[in-house]
């Protein structure tokens, strides 16, 4: 049997990038904060631009511990909601088109979330992966690292619960 | 805690350029114990499909109202720093209404204090959200 032509790399870079942007773009919250993510194949990299209005000591300065929560749980929303559509928009199941006109996934749950601040957050970018532990089909956990200048230094590190969309209210 | 004391916490924490940004304000503060509501906003929705608050902004607040409790303490001379924090996410903040934080030091020794937070929307009777967090205690 002969194998299926692979599409071209235009084709499959647009469809995911689409796909990203309309999951990214539809939280304001995302925005507000000023989280972008960086897309390596399927492997995400969440960036938090620096802005004076994320400081929490002025007389450091340091990074605010609340930015540096949600920093790390929306990395790991994200991530995990990803993981979870990547196989539907990647057979087609799940039209890339769809999501980028606002036909979004529900997203999962926070049901828990422990943060570690490990260092104190400078004044600069920071990123963060995540990592997702276990994927059931109700519950999932994720772990999360935040670092700045060091991948091997981290500043803070995440562990959360997270209750998934039941598939059958993916439209409502 | 005494007049001078809660006033500089008080000014402290008003001069945090995050906690401005999401529009907190203290509305109780003194003796370990700190209240902070913060507004509804479109910006901080986490979930466009419901309009409700991201847990994050949640998270922000929880962490604010603890290191305010930590700083109004008698016992606590100066500033302090999260060493973890734990929040439990109960349901969903209703759309359109504030969120109040309410933390307490229950414990403090020489370099830790331990405290335990609450977040409610209007509906008091049933919280959106718990946490319970390390804070440093520094400057002693």
């Amino acid at each position: 049997m002969a194998r299926k032509t692979p599409e071209p790399v235009q084709i499959v870079k647009q469809r995911r990038d689409a796909a990203l942007r309309a999951l990214v773009g539809g939280v304001p919250y995302i925005t507000f904060m000023g989280i972008s993510f960086d897309r390596r194949g399927d492997e995400l990299t969440g960036i938090l631009s620096f802005d004076e209005k994320l400081i929490g000591n002025p007389m450091l300065p340091a990074i605010h511990g609340g930015v540096t929560a949600a920093f790390l749980e929306v990395t790991a929303v994200i991530s995990l909601s990803w993981a979870y559509i990547w196989e539907d928009f990647e057979s087609g199941a799940l039209d890339a088109e769809a999501l980028a006109q606002g036909n979004l996934p529900r997203l999962p749950k926070t049901i828990d979330f422990t943060v570690d601040y490990l260092r104190s957050g400078l004044p600069r970018d920071a990123y963060a992966r995540a990592t997702i532990t276990r994927a059931g089909r109700r519950y999932a956990s994720v772990q999360a690292e935040a670092w700045q200048d060091n991948r091997d230094r981290p500043f803070a590190q995440a562990t959360a619960h997270f209750l998934m969309p039941r598939p059958d209210q993916s439209n409502d | 805690m005494s007049v001078d004391k809660a006033k500089i916490a008080r000014q402290f924490i008003q001069t945090i350029p995050h906690s401005k940004a999401l529009g907190m304000e203290i509305t109780a503060l003194g003796d370990g114990m700190a209240e902070i509501t913060m507004p509804y906003d479109e910006r901080f929705i986490g979930d466009p499909k419901t309009g409700v608050i991201h847990g994050g902004a949640v998270s922000a607040l929880m962490d604010t109202c603890g290191g305010a409790a930590v700083m109004s303490h008698p016992e606590a001379p100066a500033g302090t720093a999260t060493i973890d924090l734990r929040i439990d996410y109960m349901r969903a903040a209703t759309p359109g209404q504030a969120i109040t934080a309410r933390a307490e030091v229950y414990h403090i020794t020489r370099s830790v204090a331990f405290v335990r937070a609450t977040a409610c929307d209007d509906d008091t009777s049933r919280p959106v959200a718990t946490a319970t967090g390390a804070f440093t205690v520094e400057g002693r």
